[in-house]
Order: structure tokens, then sequence, then C-alpha cells
């Protein structure tokens, strides 16, 4: 049996959506387990949404309507960039809406808005956020184009679906560039999503806050949406390692049985690659702010070495 | 239907007409602005839609008037390329007039309308006259006539000494310029191998052969000339003193709209006269280009003057324009016609893009300037619910020019980045690794640009007022300053979803000047699909970014109203300090610090905190002060010394000067002598 297109697409919202919340769990019950501290459970995220939906909202009297707004719009962008990103197969509509490069300024939108939003209120803290978040991005880019510029080398093209196609027909061979583009990637993936060593999600002391600073202003269903869309953004951030360097498995059809097998491979791959980031969160400290700009440039240096390598071994 | 270059003509003329009756309505004010300002918008538009045809049949018109010097009428000339750019200027002198009408009114009373709208309007007409000019005297009359309208609206509020000093040094460097743009053409009028004055037609120009170092000569030249005018780093000095102290209307017209002549210019010369190039000419302009993005956002993010900082980014802006040309010189240089196209079209997409955007913000600005009657963004804050219309308009500028989709920035960077991912295709190996560096350098562009604007908008329009005037006596600006804004808003909306009609429009252009073509290729999947080169290699769907954030936003907003949980407003949390007053906010400079502590090595930075102690206990900090000074090292390494050195040269000249008759008298029978001797 063969699945229509669109349906694939509709899946793929349903299983983005459905399943961020498990992987962030998954995430969280891994890091207790290695930090040897008791594990919430996989579901705690589910009931962590739940629960803010059900309260209500307390804004600060001068908040403006972009602050209410910056909610809807991150959750927004972050659904349509599950919609581009091949998860189970490549045969997608949607994902010729935009390209790699078309992609990261998708996220670069909800890092706008809600950089902005830090600075809405107008306590010091979201300001303190919205400045260091807009520093790293602006490190971070170059070093994530040189990356995916490195892989699209390889398959011509910066569409998602064509660089998934290459790669996942292509021999398995380890090569070096890609190799260098990996290290990149992983550690600019470490930074957009804000973990450490770049930033610590669960932290809310007041000077090593960058992510957290700039949304500690909302609560309610505004937060839900927010934490929604930041799980929905990690797991799409391994989606997109995943869909860049080892799409393996990948459904190329509409194929039911395929598609299945395709999840069964995609839910192994992201098992996998929450345990490498939680090694890497347990093992590394945070860094100062002022020590990024080693770490980014390092990752820009391993990108560049990824392209030069392609250029002189490939 | 009229033809196009009588349209354009009409366009010319109707603003000529204007300068010279203004003064006739001067006795009733209103009457005058109205008018005046309402034609202009009037001729802009009859230029848009000269352009606008122009390019969309590719047609050629030209035309000698009678007028001129002896043997050398005035030319004129509408091809593609010009209609583009009589696009641009119109467009922008569209929105503009019809901002202008409200903006002007502003400084009812204090200042003579009619030296504005004559200066207005001449300038106006000067930069559409340098785009139809067709031959080199008459452009560069055009190209003075814009120099000196631009120059009197700059000294517009002359009184203070800061315009005056700015006006001067922007006219020093437009005469600089214009000068080396005046060899340029002299170079190629005398390779042109014809008659003294039909050498200086840009026929003759585009049929000369010139050997490769006189054509690099001559390239170089005007090149140097238009960066002048561009504000190329590092001849960038004179535009981040000018834009700011002109009146707004005039900022976002010189800095959306004028910039561009040298965008024209350049175009010009390389692939209309030379065509045939090294392929260093282009990585020259595009290194320059790159170095301009770079320094020109990150000199930005160092200022709190809202309109200085956005005459920083239109160094930025030219500096992206400036890597599409030079990008697209490489490709044409190695006959690479469909990715020189794919580079030129993203070049002059941000060519109009920037226009539009750029002119948006300046004018949202001088919107900011007429309510609060402040530049600097340290004394502001908390606009967004002083000014609701304003403030809205304002954030699609900020988001169009941090390139973020669907706006139209967006579109035109993403076209250079595809065009850079396109150098694997060059034959040079040392290119092909060096040019993704520039990519990178890009995307750092792209990212700084988008921290800036969230600065500006977050410092301007979010949290709370800073300043020391009470807030409630700011108030929304009147209804022709919005409208001007609110078209302009509308221009970068529909420019970033439907690129592929404006790319399928522009396809003659690239046509014409490098023989490639991209508008089938590009909208081969039909206007929703943007396919630059081929569907496999990148697509883009504004169209569907746009709808797509909208409808998942709507029916998340719709579900969770449906059984929406309450909201109340409470004071903000103050940590329990309970005395939160706006000077805690973060500052624009506080913004700016971690960037300013990662690459501050590229400015000259003197920071300086003097603690003053506690009166009562010298032990604890009564007071601090904080001092920061930014310079651009290249006022100090490039232009003080030569002013020195002009200096110097005067002083020694000076000695001839002894303020007796009886020496003067010697002078003059010694040079009688000298001139006997040797003529003689």
């Amino acid at each position: 049996m063969s699945l229509h297109p669109f349906v694939i697409e509709l899946l793929q919202f349903a299983l983005l959506l459905g399943l961020a919340p498990a992987f962030a769990g998954w995430v969280k019950v891994l890091k207790c387990r290695v930090q040897g501290r008791t594990a919430p459970g996989i579901l705690q995220p589910y009931r962590d949404i739940r629960r803010l939906f059900g309260k209500d909202i307390v804004l600060a009297e001068n908040a403006s309507w972009l602050f209410r707004f910056t909610p809807y719009l991150t959750f927004g962008v972050t659904a349509i960039a599950a919609g581009i990103i091949p998860l189970i197969s490549v045969d997608l509509p949607l994902s010729a809406t935009a390209d790699v490069i078309a992609l990261v300024m998708l996220f670069g939108i909800v890092r706008f808005f809600t950089a902005l939003a830090g600075m809405d209120i107008g306590t010091a803290f979201g300001g303190m956020g919205s400045s260091r978040e807009m520093t790293i991005a602006s490190l971070a880019e170059p070093a994530m184009l040189m990356a995916i510029f490195t892989v699209s080398l390889a398959s011509n093209s910066t569409s998602l679906t064509q660089m998934v196609s290459v790669m996942a027909h292509s021999e398995f061979v380890i090569r070096p560039s890609l190799a260098f583009a990996l290290a990149a990637f992983i550690l600019i993936a470490l930074a957009e999503t804000g973990r450490i060593p770049v930033d610590n999600p669960a932290t809310h002391l007041e000077l090593t806050m960058i992510h957290e600073a700039m949304i500690l202003e909302y609560s309610g269903r505004h937060l839900a949406l927010i934490e929604w869309a930041g799980m929905m953004k990690l797991t799409l951030f391994f989606a997109l390692g995943i869909a860049a360097f080892c799409p393996w498995g990948i459904a190329t059809g509409g194929d039911t049985g395929l598609l299945l097998l395709a999840f069964v491979a995609l839910s192994a791959k992201l098992v996998v690659g929450a345990c490498v980031m939680v090694l890497i969160e347990t093992g590394l400290a945070k860094l100062r702010i002022f020590r990024l700009p080693e770490f980014l440039g390092s990752a820009f240096l391993l990108a560049t070495l990824g392209m030069i390598a392609f250029f002189i071994l490939e | 239907m009229p033809a196009p270059l009588d349209i354009a003509g009409f366009s010319v003329l109707l603003l000529l007409v204007l300068a010279v009756a203004a003064p006739l309505l001067r006795s009733v004010r209103t009457l005058q602005i109205t008018l005046a300002f309402s034609l202009a918008a009037v001729a802009s538009m009859a230029a848009v839609v000269a352009g606008g045809m122009t390019v969309a049949d590719g047609s050629v018109a030209s035309a000698a008037m009678t007028l001129g010097i002896p043997g050398l009428p005035f030319h004129l000339r509408l091809d593609p390329l010009a209609g583009f750019f009589l696009v641009v200027i119109g467009l922008m002198g569209f929105f503009v007039s019809i901002y202008s009408i409200g903006y002007v009114k502003g400084y009812g009373g204090q200042r003579s309308m009619t030296q504005m709208i004559c200066f207005y309007t001449l300038f106006l007409a000067g930069m559409l006259l340098v785009v139809l000019a067709d031959d080199a005297y008459f452009f560069l009359v055009a190209w003075e006539l814009m120099a000196a309208a631009s120059y009197f609206l700059v000294m517009y509020e002359d009184e203070k000494g800061e315009n005056r000093r700015a006006a001067f040094l922007y006219l020093l460097i437009a005469h600089v310029g214009a000068l080396a743009i005046l060899l340029a053409f002299g170079v190629m009028a005398g390779q042109s191998g014809r008659p003294v004055f039909d050498g200086y037609t840009f026929d003759a120009m585009r049929t000369a052969q010139l050997t490769p170092g006189w054509a690099a000569a001559a390239f170089f030249l005007a090149f140097f000339g238009f960066a002048a005018k561009a504000g190329v780093i590092p001849l960038h000095v004179w535009l981040p003193e000018a834009h700011p102290v002109a009146p707004s209307n005039i900022s976002a017209l010189m800095s959306g709209v004028m910039l561009k002549t040298s965008i024209y210019g350049i175009c010009r010369f390389a692939f209309d006269f030379i065509k045939i190039f090294p392929w260093w000419w282009g990585g020259i302009v595009l290194v320059l280009g790159l170095i301009s993005a770079v320094m020109g956002v990150l000199y930005a993010l160092m200022q709190h003057d809202l309109k200085r900082l956005l005459a920083y980014h239109s160094v930025e802006n030219i500096g992206i324009i400036l890597i599409g040309l030079g990008l697209s010189m490489i490709f044409a240089a190695f006959h690479l016609p469909t990715l020189a196209a794919l580079a030129l079209v993203a070049a002059l997409y941000h060519t109009l893009n920037h226009a539009v955007f750029k002119g948006l913000l300046f004018m949202g600005a001088g919107a900011v300037l007429h309510a609060t009657h402040e530049r600097n963004m340290e004394e502001m804050g908390g606009l967004i619910h002083r000014m609701p219309w304003t403030a809205p308009l304002f954030l699609v500028g900020c988001v169009s020019i941090s390139a973020l989709p669907p706006f139209n920035g967006f579109v035109s960077e993403w076209l250079t980045f595809q065009a850079f991912l396109l150098s694997p295709s060059l034959p040079h190996p040392l290119l092909k690794l060096l040019i993704p560096l520039g990519a990178a350098m890009l995307a750092l562009t792209g990212a700084l640009a988008a921290a800036c604007f969230v600065k500006v908008f977050g410092v301007v329009f979010l949290g709370q007022w800073r300043g020391h005037q009470k807030p409630e006596r700011i108030h929304e600006v009147g209804p022709s300053m919005r409208a001007g804004m609110l078209l302009a808003s509308i221009s970068c909306l529909l420019l970033g979803i439907f690129p592929t009609w404006v790319i399928g429009w522009l396809d003659t252009i690239p046509e014409q000047l490098c023989g490639g073509r991209l508008a089938e290729s590009a909208g081969k999947f039909g206007w929703m699909w943007l396919t630059p080169i081929a569907h496999g290699r990148a697509s883009y769907s504004g169209p569907m970014v746009f709808i797509g954030i909208l409808a998942v936003v709507a029916v998340t907003w719709l579900l969770l109203h449906a059984h929406a949980t309450s909201s109340r407003r409470v004071p903000v949390w103050d940590c329990g300090f309970a005395r939160l007053t706006p000077r805690m906010q973060y500052t624009a400079s506080a913004f700016s610090m971690p960037i300013r502590r990662v690459l501050g090595f590229l400015f000259a930075v003197r920071e300086q905190v003097e603690v003053v102690p506690h009166t009562n206990h010298p032990s604890l900090p009564g007071s601090l002060q904080y001092r920061l000074r930014i310079r651009d090292r290249f006022w100090n390494w490039l232009y003080v010394p030569q002013g020195d050195a002009a200096y110097w040269i005067a002083r020694q000249v000076g000695r001839l000067q002894q303020g007796r008759i009886q020496i003067y008298l010697l002078y003059s029978f010694v040079t009688l002598i000298v001139l006997l001797v040797f003529l003689g």
C-alpha cells in the first residue's frame, strides 16, 4: 500500500509535533541517569506542556502585541520547518518550499522575534539574553553555512530532499570532507539549540542564562508554545544532521512498509544521537561567554577544512 | 500608449517645472507643499511606468536633444538597464514624495519650503537624468545636478555647524569621485578612435576597442569615482556624516536611491562599455564588496544614533550588491553566462530591495525623529505603545534588512548565496576554494545585521521610555507619512513573496548585458517556486512560507482561544527590588557590548570607567561614569594624513604671500620674464 505524498507530509507534521516532547524527555532521562540523578520519566515534557496550557497567563503591564504574538510565530515557523526536513520519506511536496539556507533563515526568524520579545518588557535579564543570543548566532552563522556548503558540494544541491537522496543512494564510505563537516555541525547544533557548553537549558541562574533569560517573562499557554517549539527545534536539528550526514533507511516513496522501517531507523538514530549529546553535555562544563568565539571559531575552521578536503581529496 | 522614453521625458520635465514654479506659490504654504509633492509623486510614478515597460519588453530607444554644446548635443537613451534604475528611483521617489507631504510640514514656519521643494525636485530630476544620459557630457551635468541638489538638501538645517561640516565633506568626496569619472570618460573617449566630440557619446564607448591596460585604467577610475559616491569602504566616511543630518525624507532618497546610481554606473562601464574583462576585476569588486559588507554592519552595530546606524547599513548593503556584481563579473569573465546572469540578477534585485527597505527604515527613523525630536537611541524606548502604526511598519523594514523570509531582503541574499555556491563550476582551482569563504562572510554580515536590528527595534520601540521628556507628549505621525511607510512595507512583502515575477520581469537585463537568461529556469515550476538554476539544485517558495506561517499561527491561535485561560496584567517582576527604573534596561551600547568585545580590535575603541566615591562613605562607590568612544579607523589611517599633508602644502605655498605690494610686483615681473624666455 502506498501513501499519497500529502498524507506523508501530514504524517510528518504529526510525528514531529507528537514526538518532539518524547525526544526531549528521553534526553532528560538519559542525562539524569548519566549524572546519577532520579529521572522524571520520558513523559514529563507532555505533562509540563499540558500543565502550562491549563494555566492563566500573567502579563507584564507594558507587554506589547509583539510579546503576545511571538509565541505563536515561534510555534508556526518551527512547525513549517517540520514539513521541510525529510524525516521518514523524501517524497515531500512541501520540501521544495525552502532549501537548507532558507531553512537556517527560518530558524533565524524564531531567534529574531524571541530576542525582540526578550527586550519588550524592559528588564535587564531580557536584554541580556537577547544580546547574548544574537552575538552567539552571528558567530555561529558563518560556520553553519560552511558546513552546509561542504555537504552540498557532494550532492551539488542545497535542496534537502536532493541531498538526502544522493547520500542515501551512495555507498557508505567515510569521506574526510563530511567527517569535518559533521564535527562542525555538531558544535554549531549545540550552540543553536542552546545546550552545554554554550548555554544551559536547565539553568535559571541569572548570570549564565541566555535563552531562558529571553523567555523569563512568559507564562501559561505562551510559555507552553515556546517550550514545545524549543523541543521541536531540538528534534529538527537532530533530524537535519541525520538527513545531511546519515540518511540511510529513509523511504523514497510512500510505501507503508518502507515508511515504517524509516520510522524505526529514525527513532534508532535519534536515540543514539541523544546519547552522544548527553555525553558531550555531561563531559563538558559551560563555557564563559567570551570563550565562545573560540568554540565557534573552531567550528568554522573544521567546516573550512572539510571544504578544502573536498576540493583536494575528492 | 506613448513611448517609454517620452514618459520618462515627461517625468523629468514635470520635476524641472516644479522646481521653477515652486517659488510662485510660496505665500500659500500648505497648498505649495501638497501640490509640489503630489506632483513629484506623479512624476515618479511616470518614471516607474517608463522604466517598467522598457525592462518588460527589452526595448531600446534613444534620442538626441537640440540642447547641449556645439558638436555634442545631449543624448538620451532608455534601455532595460536604465529602465530598471528608473523604476528604483521612481518607486522610492513615489513613496518618499507622499511621505514628504506630512514630514515637510513639520518644519512649518521655521524654514523656507521653497528651498526644500526646489532642491528636492532637482535632486529627483538629476537622478533620473543620470540614468537616461547617453553621452559623457550630459551624464556629468546630470551627475553634478544630483550632487549639488543633494548638497543643498544636506545643508538644509544649515545653522548647525555639524551639518555644514558634513555637507562639505560630502561635496568634497563627491567631487573627487566626479573627477575620477571624468578621467574615465576621457580615457574611453581618447581610445575610441573617433573625432573629439563624437568620442564622448556612449555609443562610441560601446564600440571602442581598448587595449587591456587602458580598459583597466578606465574601469578602475570609474569604479573609484562610483565607489566614492556609493560609500564603499574606505571611501565611506562622508556617508555616516551626511545622511543623519539631512532631513529624513532626503536621507531616505540619498541612501535608498542616490547610492544606486553608482551601481548603475559600474554596471554600465563593466557590462555595457568594456564587456570583455579579466576575472580579477570582478575579484577586486567582490573583495571590496565583502569588506564593505562586514565592516559596514560592524560599524552600524556600534552606533547609537539611529540615522547614523542606518547610514552605516547602507555601506553594508552596497557591499552586498557589489558582491553580486563582482561574482557576476567573475562568471562573465569565464564565459558562464547563466551563472553571470544569476549573480547579476541577485545584485540588481538587492538594489531594488535595499532601496525599498532602507527608504522605509529612514522614513521610520524620520517618523521617530518627528515624534520625539531625538536621534539618540539611548533616550528612546517603548515607542510601540505611543506609535502603533510606525512600529509595525518599521518592524517590516527591520525584518527585511535582516534577510529573514518571507520578506524581500531574504530573496536577494539567498540568490547571492546561490551564486556563491555555484563557484565550483569555475575552471580556476584557487577561486573554487576562496570564493566560498566569501559566502561565509556574507552569512556573518546577515547574522550581524539581524543582531543590529534586534538592537534597533528593541531599544527604540520596545521596553520602557528612557528619555527625559514626558512620553505622553509623543504622538503618532500623520496620515501621509503613514501612507508612505505603508506602501514601502507592502512592497517589501510583495517583492519577497513574488520573486519569480520580478525575475521574469528583470530577465531582459542579464540577457542584454551578459548574454544569459534566468527566468526560464527560475520560474519553471510556476510562479510559486523559485528555482534559480534547476529544481534539484535549490528552491524557495515565498508564498508557501508566508501562507504556511500565517496558517499555522492562525490555527494555533484559534485552537488556543476556543477555551482560553484568562490572562491578567501585573507590574513587572522586579526580583523584590521594588524600584525598577527605565534606566536599568539594556541600552544600545550594552546590547552590542559582547560583539564589541569579540570584534573590537577592528575599531579604535576607548572605554573609560570612572568611579566617584560616595561623599559620606568613601569606601562605597557614589556614582559611576562610563565613557565610550568608537572611532572609524579609516579616518585616522587615510583621511587625517591627507588632510595634514594638504595643510602642510598650503602652508608652504602660503610663504609666497608676503602681503607687500613690491613682492607681488616682483612675482609678476619674474613671471613675465620667464614666459618671454620660454615661449618667445
